[in-house]
């Protein structure tokens, strides 16, 4: 089994991860009002349309059909791009595709680029693999420039310095943003306008000296080639536009059939993800045109590298493979209460909130401890699948790889299906669900079990040993009845049962 | 009419009160209630935990104990959602994996004839008046799978408001969730902990007398919090409100 990479080091369990989160009142307040104002814009922007409900159902039904014929889209994909001047790359891992965009910048002899914020990039550790090979990648939307000054890590898709308020960034911006380029006005305050003037100053000079830009792409489609990129601040399309190269990184799922499919989506993922009817910036492009090369308006060379890293793996999978539907707009993180509490680095992945821990598990496996403990980070209280636009059955999923995890089982990994063992440290669990299954199984054994709690209910312990301390650390354990409702019901209707 | 009742084993063994009430309210209302004694958990623990196989034999058991009632009514949206949702999966796995299709048939053959007890008040019953009688101020916790699973909507409020005597205050964020969630209580218990702190301040803020829910297992780890915070605010579950006359006062 290989280590898919997710752009993440080593992480410790969640519970274990999201216990310092959950101690951090400012983080704690940062992120409440942040997915709080989101989740009710979200809200009031989907209910605008009367149509909501279907056009989930045709975003879902789109995707679906497409990653059925996930091998015959990317063919037709490969040659519409081919055909409009750009060049195919296909990468099985991280590893392949970050060689692949290294090499293709080295190429070119530049040595920095600018990037649009991407998921996938991000995944790869495309930033880390190019400073390794003397390349600056500098990144131009706000928030992952926030990320990077601080040399921190993303804690949402969408809005990646989520976890940080205004002070936190006025005081980045002041101490870092010199190292990088243009410094932050001295007197810089914390004013949203301010901070953005800075930033804007600070990237204009990375735009204009830029040769080789870096990206992804929310769709792809088949039918024309062209590479579709929402965003809201016009920096993607600075980067899109003005430099020589383009290189977009782009997961294989993100294909979708025909130019006409974008309608369901350009009304579903702005919506979901920003609370918006339409996002400010649509940038379409589709190899380098016929004009291209010859009146310098636009890329040069376009490079597609088409990225796997465990997704056919995914896609094997009947139950987990509906996660590829995403359109990674981030309204199941908005909207799920454990995320809200733990925060985006307890999922230790690219990839947090409920999402996340339904992707990093398939993508990467259930072996780490961090993987074989996602599955576990929600309560199933569905509001997930609820909000998303594409009908993820995010509940479904979880409770699947929880399977996966204490019984193991047939998965597809590296293309061969092969039988996981169960992850460790669940053989006590293990013997006390077939217990509890036992004794549950033979109601006289249950009745005896539930007498004997009656008649020991003055010795009820106020802290329970063992797992059950977590409970008591915190809540009270409930009293216990004299009788059960079992035992009334047969003293009421004096008709004693076996 | 008969039906039976499914209590539902965290009923059964901490929470007989409730069972109490469901029986005496359903009887009040003119149905005739059956305790079928073969039942016991749906096996919603095992399942949500990943032990899809160790789920099967209560499925069997559930299935069987109420084979033949035209109605099976539960006082928990949970375990009535572990029915209507589940049930089925695990039939279709189970067969997939060829262990049969047994389960499968009497998943189905269950299914349509459960309901989570507000269900039955209103879409079997017709009423949303119960001729209850509680002088309190009451907010109502929608737990997840009654509100989500099954999509009960307004039906339980509706019922609480019909109450004699009864002032509903709406709960802020009712629709969040309160962080039980099962196992998720024992191996998520920062978190957990966390949102049912978040849960008790708001419905502290309503300064209402009563918190409201109709999930025993919801309330335990919410009452639980509570008594742990030294918290006045007491918890019950709607059936012993919708049980409770001035003769027969909850608790």
């Amino acid at each position: 089994m290989t280590g898919t990479d997710l752009g993440m080091p080593a992480f410790p369990p969640f519970p274990e991860a999201a216990r310092e989160a959950v101690g951090n009142e400012v983080l704690r307040a940062n992120l409440r009002h942040a997915t709080h104002t989101i989740r009710d814009k979200r809200a009031r922007a989907v209910a605008e349309l009367d149509d909501w409900d279907r056009l989930r159902a045709a975003g879902k039904a789109v995707k679906d059909h497409t990653l059925r014929h996930l091998d015959r889209y990317l063919l037709e994909l490969e040659a519409a791009v081919t055909a409009a001047g750009g060049t195919v790359h296909w990468a099985v891992d991280a590893e392949e595709a970050n060689r692949i965009v290294t090499g293709l910048v080295l190429a070119t002899g530049e040595r920095e680029v600018v990037k649009v914020k991407s998921m996938a990039t991000q995944e790869i550790g495309l930033n880390e693999a190019l400073e390794a090979a003397g390349i600056a990648a500098y990144e131009t939307d706000l928030a992952e420039l926030i990320v990077q000054l601080g040399h921190d890590r993303p804690s949402h898709i969408l809005v990646p310095a989520i976890h940080r308020n205004r002070g936190e960034i006025r005081d980045l911006f002041r101490t870092e943003m010199g190292r990088w380029g243009r410094p932050a006005p001295e007197d810089l305050g914390d004013d949203p306008r301010e901070l953005a003037e800075a930033a804007r100053l600070h990237l204009r000079e990375k735009f204009l000296r830029a040769r080789v830009g870096v990206s992804g792409a929310n769709f792809m489609v088949a039918e024309t080639g062209t590479m579709v990129v929402l965003e809201s601040e016009g920096n993607g399309r600075m980067c899109l536009t003005l430099p020589e190269t383009l290189i977009s990184v782009v997961g294989i799922e993100k294909v979708v059939p025909t130019f006409r499919d974008l309608e369901i989506f350009l009304q579903t993922l702005p919506r979901s993800s920003t609370a918006e009817r339409m996002n400010p910036y649509t940038t379409m492009w589709t190899g380098l045109g016929p004009s291209k090369g010859a009146d310098g308006d636009g890329p040069t060379a376009f490079h597609l590298v088409l990225l796997d890293n465990g997704r056919t793996d995914t896609l094997a999978d009947p139950t987990g493979r509906q996660a590829l539907r995403c359109i990674r707009c981030s309204a199941c993180l908005n909207v799920c209460p454990v995320y809200e509490r733990a925060g985006g680095h307890a999922y230790g992945s690219v990839y947090p909130g409920p999402i996340g821990a339904v992707l990093s598990p398939q993508l990467r496996g259930t072996a780490a401890p961090i993987d074989a403990t996602l599955p576990y980070a929600s309560t199933l209280c569905g509001a997930c699948y609820e909000v998303c636009p594409v009908a993820i059955d995010i509940p479904e999923i979880l409770v699947h790889l929880r399977e996966r995890v204490v019984q193991g089982g047939p998965v597809t990994r590296e293309g061969v299906r092969v039988r996981i063992r169960p992850a460790h440290g669940h053989t006590a669990e293990r013997a006390a669900m077939r217990a509890a299954r036992l004794l549950l199984d033979r109601p006289g054994a249950l009745r005896a079990g539930e007498r004997l709690l009656s008649r020991a209910r003055r010795l009820r312990p106020r802290r329970l040993p063992g797992p059950g301390r977590a409970w008591t650390d915190t809540r009270a354990l409930p009293d216990v009845p004299a009788e059960s409702f079992r035992d009334w019901w047969a003293r009421e209707r004096k008709s004693p049962q076996k | 009419m008969r039906a039976a009742l499914f209590v539902t084993c965290v009923n059964d063994a901490l929470y007989p009160r409730t069972g109490i009430a469901v029986v005496r309210l359903l009887e009040r209302l003119g149905v005739e209630v059956d305790f079928p004694a073969a039942q016991s958990c749906c096996g919603q623990p095992q399942y949500n935990t990943g032990y899809r196989r160790e789920s099967e034999p209560l499925l069997r058991r559930t299935a069987e104990a109420f084979a033949g009632y035209d109605h099976v009514v539960t006082p928990s949206g949970s375990c009535a959602a572990m029915i209507r949702e589940q049930y089925p999966r695990i039939g279709r796995k189970a067969a997939e994996e060829g262990r049969g299709s047994t389960l499968a048939a009497l998943a189905d053959d269950l299914v349509p004839r459960v309901r989570e007890l507000t269900e039955f008040l209103v879409d079997v019953l017709g009423v949303t008046d119960v001729g209850a009688y509680f002088p309190h101020t009451v907010t109502y916790h929608p737990s997840c799978h009654g509100l989500r699973s099954l999509g009960l909507g307004d039906r339980p409020r509706r019922l609480l408001a019909a109450v004699k005597g009864l002032e509903l205050i709406e709960l802020p964020g009712a629709e969040e969730c309160c962080g039980f969630g099962g196992t998720f209580a024992l191996k998520n218990p920062d978190v957990s902990a966390a949102m049912g702190a978040d849960k008790i301040r708001s419905a502290r803020a309503t300064g209402a007398e009563v918190l409201c829910g109709a999930d025993n297992s919801c309330l335990a780890h919410l009452e639980g919090t509570l008594r742990h915070a030294g918290e006045p605010l007491r918890t019950l579950h709607l059936a012993e409100i919708l049980a409770a006359t001035e003769e027969e006062p909850p608790r």
